[in-house]
């Protein structure tokens, strides 16, 4: 086989596939040709796209390659779609951040970094299928540890959780100008 | 006159500390505490004030900021045992507000990645969301019930009665579901108790069936309506066994 046509190939069955594509699946279909092949066909694929400025785009996420369409096209597919996308709150996103970076955790293990109650956001995201049970903590009531799913890493474009954001170093830490608005604080001379 | 009052709305003590540190232009790591706590509890005023719902975790954090405030004032013990006495009454909270502020951060920067159906798009997917495979939906608790109780009502209606011990774990229940998901991928609601004589272990199997929905690790679906219930494995099935090995065994035996 060519590699062009082998590329034509892996093209379609990325458009066909409903999630990210592995090497393995590929190579299940595509019998007879070497994983590197198969590599190096999709980092091709995945250059021309990007530099003939495609609108579409191929990305690796959550341990496959899936077709994506290009971020700058994005007003045009939301207007196309219609309907609102669903917004992430705050506290859904720190909540799932903490999960994220100290994966196994339990339900009290993210209140106490928190300070707030989660419950109601642990249930939202395991809603989305954005977190999961993934064992029992060998503690009293054995509370369930939750952990991330795919969904999460294909969510926020990661390949794998080794390529989330590295968390700051403590010292590092540096609070960041805030827009926030005044608060109706009596000063302390009034008090 | 009006007075026009603004409140954001904080995610929880924590996230109004930070606020009133950022707003004071002081050092995390040098809380005047005399002032935080004022501005503190003022918030916490204003808060009732209008009515806004004031959490326990709140006033547990005002408490906190007393209790420190107070340690501040006395004067720093300094005999041999300054492990507990010497240490500055805030290092706790400092920590706190830190790691806080650490994951508050990583938040905002996974916010900035490219986000799926909000930057970047698949095709007709939207993996975020739990999709259904085509023509089926999701299978209410009610309709379950009303299937279960079929099968109950299946059952040989004995009158002799029988001395026997057995033992049925839902973790037994859980991994044979499992093994049989994995086997045959998709199974029928019915077929679950097909060998099942006594009630007990039908409400075993059921209850098992529902722990694995409750983890992901399996789905309930239905064609139509009326039709048949149908039970197929989640994505998250290769983490099940994980679970079950971590369920405690004597809490859910049940013996006949």
């Amino acid at each position: 086989m060519e590699r062009e046509d082998i590329k034509s190939i892996i093209e379609s069955l990325l458009f066909v596939a409903d999630g990210p594509l592995t090497i393995q699946r590929l190579g299940e279909v595509l019998e007879g040709v070497e994983r590197e092949d198969l590599r190096s066909t999709l980092d091709e694929l995945q250059a021309e796209l990007e530099n003939s400025r495609r609108g579409v785009r191929l990305v690796e996420v959550a341990g496959g390659y899936q077709l994506r369409t290009a971020k700058v096209n994005a007003d045009w597919v939301k207007k196309f779609l219609g309907g609102r996308p669903a917004r992430m709150g705050r506290a859904t996103l720190e909540t799932l951040a903490i999960i994220a970076y100290r994966q196994p955790i339990t339900r009290a293990e993210i209140e106490s970094i928190r300070g707030v109650d989660v419950d109601g956001v642990i249930n939202t995201l395991l809603d989305r299928s954005l977190i999961r049970a993934v064992a029992r903590k060998d503690v009293p009531g054995r509370p369930f540890l939750y952990g991330t799913t795919p969904e999460f890493l294909q969510l926020f474009n990661l390949k794998d959780l080794t390529h989330l954001p590295t968390l700051k170093e403590m010292e590092e830490i540096t609070l960041p100008e805030m827009p926030g608005e005044e608060l109706p604080f009596k000063s302390a001379e009034e008090c | 006159m009006t007075t026009r009052v603004q409140l954001e709305i904080f995610e929880g003590p924590l996230d109004l500390l930070l606020h009133l540190i950022k707003k004071n232009e002081v050092s995390i790591t040098d809380i005047p505490i005399a002032t935080i706590t004022e501005q503190y509890l003022a918030t916490l005023e204003v808060m009732q004030t209008f009515n806004l719902d004031v959490a326990g975790e709140f006033l547990v954090m005002a408490a906190t900021l007393i209790h420190i405030k107070s340690r501040m004032l006395l004067p720093m013990a300094d005999d041999e045992d300054d492990e507990e006495e010497g240490t500055d009454p805030r290092q706790e909270l400092v920590r706190r507000l830190l790691e806080y502020q650490r994951f508050k951060d990583a938040a905002d920067q996974l916010e900035r990645r490219e986000l799926l159906t909000r930057d970047v798009f698949v095709r007709s997917v939207a993996p975020a969301e739990e999709i259904p495979a085509p023509g089926f939906r999701e299978v209410s608790v009610f309709e379950l019930l009303t299937a279960l109780k079929r099968v109950l009502d299946r059952l040989p209606k004995d009158v002799v009665h029988e001395v026997m011990l057995e033992k049925i774990t839902m973790r037994e229940k859980m991994s044979l579901l499992l093994d049989q998901l994995r086997t045959q991928g998709k199974i029928l609601f019915e077929s679950l108790f097909a060998e099942v004589t006594t009630r007990m272990e039908v409400v075993v199997t059921f209850l098992a069936m529902l722990e694995l929905v409750k983890v992901r690790a399996i789905r309930i679906f239905q064609e139509e309506a009326t039709g048949p219930i149908q039970i197929e494995a989640a994505a998250g099935i290769e983490n099940a066994p994980a679970v079950l090995a971590m369920q405690d065994p004597e809490e859910d035996q049940h013996g006949t």
